[in-house]
């Protein structure tokens, strides 16, 4: 292979020159994946290339035009779930308040000898607690007013997630939701690490994301981006020439961050530090024309605020939709700001389904877990991405090499584009 | 049915005839002497400060600021018998509604389609905010204005509509995908509405959608401060926008007995503080705001409403629904704010309550209150709008803070209606009633919601800009 080329860029910083050690660090990550339920699980899965996606089970999905996807189907929401928690929650919160469960201990970070005011929760919702709502809508309308629960109120708006987990473990600082679809999974990261710099001490973050139900599935297959194969080792190929939608999922991870010095303080060892991100609006789309991406925008923000020169980043997560026209708009920023062919490129996601919000957050965690190992995991399924797109993929097997600096984007349906830069610690 | 927006029983008719500016021998006066020299800097450190340059609102009771403040210093309720939908049945059928034609506020029949009533909502305000800015893409350039949107439930009223449908009426657990609308993923996630904000103020900067559940909104103001404060970006289309009043989200709160089931008296349902009050009145509607960096701001001779000097929030970490009596996280939030504000609670000129009219609520933030004031908690005014427009959920905080920014304007205090017997454990000055002119230099707003959530949120006259010219009444 030849040295990649790469595109020159102008290393200037918008915000002031910071130490290094001023930069959040994350210090647990706690993974609900279709391949995975928790972090090795997943971790020795997204390596081995072993998918998660297959037969939707949830329902009977027979009469829908999209019946393969990524459930999490080891995870049992009454077992991982206290039944008192698990009654007034949906299923997307079931799987977030089990990964920040499994990120705290990771983490070893025990809230309760920690000052109540210096933790705070900061989560991503796509859709909030599609399935719950569901069932209660239905009573509603099949059965009347009387008949629904009282715990709809709680359970399906997009703040769930964050309260229950702030009300679990006592984290009395400033809590936050963030919905911008995929890209809210990286915005979270951009609002915990502002709040590390203000007062909080430790920030729970990330997101999941499960509207696997008959309504939720009708109303992603809306967008007519979903991938409508049947095999679900040809389902989602993105950057393939024979890419043809997405396969939607449920799941994420939740990300513990930390203020690097006290992290240190504690003896805890970081998986790698937040030093960089960017986020940027495309413009309404023009019909009978071309559409603007601003992606490219949002990579060169994280960058520059890192300090990273595009030479120095090892691998780029894409966002990988699957969907040519989208595909060629993120391998063209791609491109542009790293040269053809010019850095390393994954989408371990084939394996997952789109994950919306937990998705991006997934891929934060599968990029630090590649700096720790120095591993790049495949794009499994892509068979040779399409030359026009003049991408290094990391195909069907794992890269290694060590891994110091990955980007990782992320684009939310409607225009958001995010880009988030991980730096080992 | 609009008989019954007629204001509280007492005094009502006198109250509406009032404007705002008047004289009014009697209520009108000075809640305690100007704290003169002492003021400082409102801002803290040395950073970029945040001014609100336009303000763009449709509120039940009129779209458009004027409308807004007109009934808000009148005095006027806005809640009524709900007409958004047939009511029989339910708990509570009433509500704050918005008389609002899509059409009549300029939008295209392409975009009322597409968009939920939520995103019709915010559009509008948005645009008017952007207008009264007089911000253009000469000022802040598209990859520098970024937007700020908060939303308790987003699109759900689309999304219940169009569940109607493709269920049969609830009848099929598997839904029919034949009468999908291309629309419908749209409404289950509530970024479409930043989205939608975004197009119609051609943003391509940060865009974020906050859904912090009832403190959103001030949350989203929150949010789109710090992100022109830090340098993020240079302007914020900063609001929120809510449209509950369908049936699914009215049978939650059914469900829990949050709302008021004064059906026979719609137009005093809503009694934050009083006595005789019952639980909140659902509403609905959108506030936007546009906020700039200080300097730019003046430089291109904008007209400032006020600078936002402070912004924080805790969580109570107790229960998603519950509040205990003490107030405690909430009173952590203001002191927090005060103290980036370098404010001390005497300098405080008014009190913007979140006021939801449930008992819980009520006590809790009266007691927040005394914690973080001390003894002025008892001087200032406290008042909520709630009483006039209901509660719409992630909505109402940036409809309170354009209010405050309206407060200090015209320095006018707007009442808490329906309030004639206070209950006995909220002894604080709330404003019953009648507006009350006083001159309003620095304002607290808080808000409190679902999941624990506690924010507060202070402004300050900025003495170095231009007074304002426009909004409201001269």
């Amino acid at each position: 292979m030849t040295e990649p080329t790469r595109a020159h860029s102008r290393a200037r910083s918008r915000t002031p020159a910071r130490d290094h050690d001023d930069r959040p660090v994350v210090t647990g990550i706690g993974v609900a994946a279709p391949n995975g339920l928790g972090t090795p699980a997943y971790w020795a899965a997204t390596l081995d290339g072993k998918s998660g996606l297959g037969r939707i089970t949830r329902f009977d999905s027979e009469r829908y035009p999209v019946r393969v996807a990524g459930e999490v189907s080891e995870f049992d929401d009454t077992e991982h779930v206290p039944s008192r928690l698990a009654v007034q929650t949906d299923h997307w919160s079931h799987l977030g308040l089990t990964a920040a469960d499994m990120a705290l201990r990771d983490a070893g970070v025990d809230p309760a000898t920690l000052p109540e005011y210096e933790m705070a929760v900061v989560t991503a919702s796509s859709s909030g607690g599609t399935e719950f709502g569901q069932r209660e809508i239905e009573k509603l309308w099949s059965q009347g007013p009387g008949y629904v629960g009282v715990y709809q109120s709680i359970a399906w708006f997009y703040a769930a997630t964050t309260g229950q987990i702030s009300i679990r473990y006592g984290m009395r600082g400033p809590c936050g939701v963030i919905c911008a679809e995929q890209a809210g999974g990286l915005d979270v990261l951009a609002q915990g690490r502002r709040l590390l710099r203000q007062d909080a001490r430790v920030v729970v973050t990330g997101g999941t994301d499960a509207s696997l139900c008959p309504y939720g599935l009708v109303a992603q297959v809306s967008t007519g981006l979903l991938s409508t194969r049947d095999d679900p080792e040809r389902a989602y190929l993105p950057f393939d020439d024979d890419a043809c939608g997405y396969v939607p999922g449920e799941g994420g991870a939740m990300l513990i961050m930390e203020d690097a010095a006290a992290a240190r303080a504690r003896g805890a060892r970081p998986y790698g530090a937040v030093a960089g991100y960017g986020a940027t609006f495309d413009p309404p789309p023009v019909p009978g024309q071309e559409p603007r991406s601003n992606l490219r925008r949002a990579i060169t923000l994280a960058l520059e605020e890192a300090r990273v020169d595009p030479a120095e980043v090892d691998v780029v997560f894409a966002d990988a939709l699957g969907v040519p026209a989208r595909d060629r708009l993120e391998a063209q920023a791609i491109s542009a700001v790293f040269g053809p062919h010019g850095v390393p490129v994954t989408a371990p996601k084939t394996m997952t389904g789109r994950l919306y919000a937990g998705g991006a957050a997934l891929d934060v965690a599968t990029a630090l877990l590649a700096i720790r190992d120095g591993v790049i995991p495949p794009t499994v399924g892509v068979r040779a991405a399409a030359p026009a797109y003049e991408l290094d993929l990391v195909r069907s097997a794992a890269r290694d090499g060590p891994v110091r600096n990955a980007l990782v984007l992320a684009r939310g349906h409607g225009g958001f584009n995010a880009a988030v830069l991980v730096t080992a610690a | 049915m609009n008989t019954a927006n007629a204001a509280g029983a007492a005094g009502g008719g006198a109250v509406r005839e009032m404007s705002a500016g008047e004289a009014r021998p009697g209520t009108r006066r000075r809640t305690r002497a100007r704290p003169g020299a002492r003021r400082s800097r409102y801002h803290a450190g040395a950073g970029r400060r945040v001014v609100i340059t336009g303000i763009g609102v449709a509120a039940p009771g009129g779209i458009g600021v004027r409308a807004f403040w007109d009934l808000l210093t009148a005095g006027r309720t806005a809640t009524r018998a709900i007409t958004l939908f047939d009511a029989t049945g339910f708990r509570s059928r009433i509500a704050a509604e918005c008389d609002f034609d899509p059409a009549a506020h300029g939008l295209s029949p392409q975009e009322v389609r597409r968009m939920d009533r939520a995103a019709q909502l915010g559009v509008v305000s948005a645009r008017q905010a952007l207008a009264d800015s007089g911000l253009t893409p000469g000022d802040v350039p598209p990859e520098r204005l970024g937007v700020t949107v908060g939303s308790a439930v987003g699109c759900t009223m689309g999304l219940e509509q169009e569940y109607v449908v493709l269920s049969d009426c609830g009848r099929q657990w598997l839904v029919d995908p034949a009468y999908g609308v291309p629309q419908l993923y749209g409404y289950m996630i509530p970024s479409t509405i930043a989205t939608e904000v975004a197009w119609a103020g051609a943003a391509e900067g940060p865009v974020a959608l906050i859904s912090t559940g009832c403190t959103a909104g001030l949350d989203s103001v929150g949010h789109g401060y710090q992100l022109v404060k830090e340098g993020t970006a240079d302007a914020v289309v900063a609001g929120a926008s809510d449209a509950p009043i369908s049936p699914i989200t009215v049978a939650c709160f059914d469900a829990i007995k949050a709302t008021s089931p004064s059906n026979d008296i719609p137009g005093t349902a809503s009694r934050p503080f009083d006595l005789d009050r019952n639980g909140f009145v659902l509403g609905e509607g959108s506030a936007m705001m546009v906020l700039e960096e200080r300097d730019a701001a003046l430089r291109r001779g904008a007209r400032v409403y006020a600078e936002i000097v402070g912004f924080a929030s805790r969580s109570n970490a107790y229960h998603m629904t519950g509040l205990k009596p003490d107030g405690r996280e909430m009173a952590e939030a203001i002191r927090t704010a005060m103290r980036q504000a370098r404010l001390r609670p005497g300098q405080i000129d008014y009190v913007n309550a979140h006021g939801s009219g449930t008992r819980q609520n009520d006590r809790h933030e009266t007691a927040a209150f005394k914690a973080a004031l001390g003894e002025h908690a008892h001087r200032v005014p406290v008042s909520s709008i709630k009483s006039m427009i209901g509660h719409s959920l992630g909505a109402i905080g940036s409809i309170e803070v354009a209010a405050c920014a309206l407060a200090i304007t015209h320095n006018v205090v707007p009442p808490t209606a329906n309030l004639h017997t206070a209950d006995p454990e909220c002894d604080l000055d709330y404003v019953p009633l009648t507006a009350r002119d006083t001159r309003v230099d620095v304002v607290l707003s808080v808000g409190s919601g679902f999941g624990g959530f506690q924010t507060a949120m202070l402004l300050a006259r900025d003495r170095g800009a231009k007074p304002g010219q426009r909004g409201g009444r001269a």
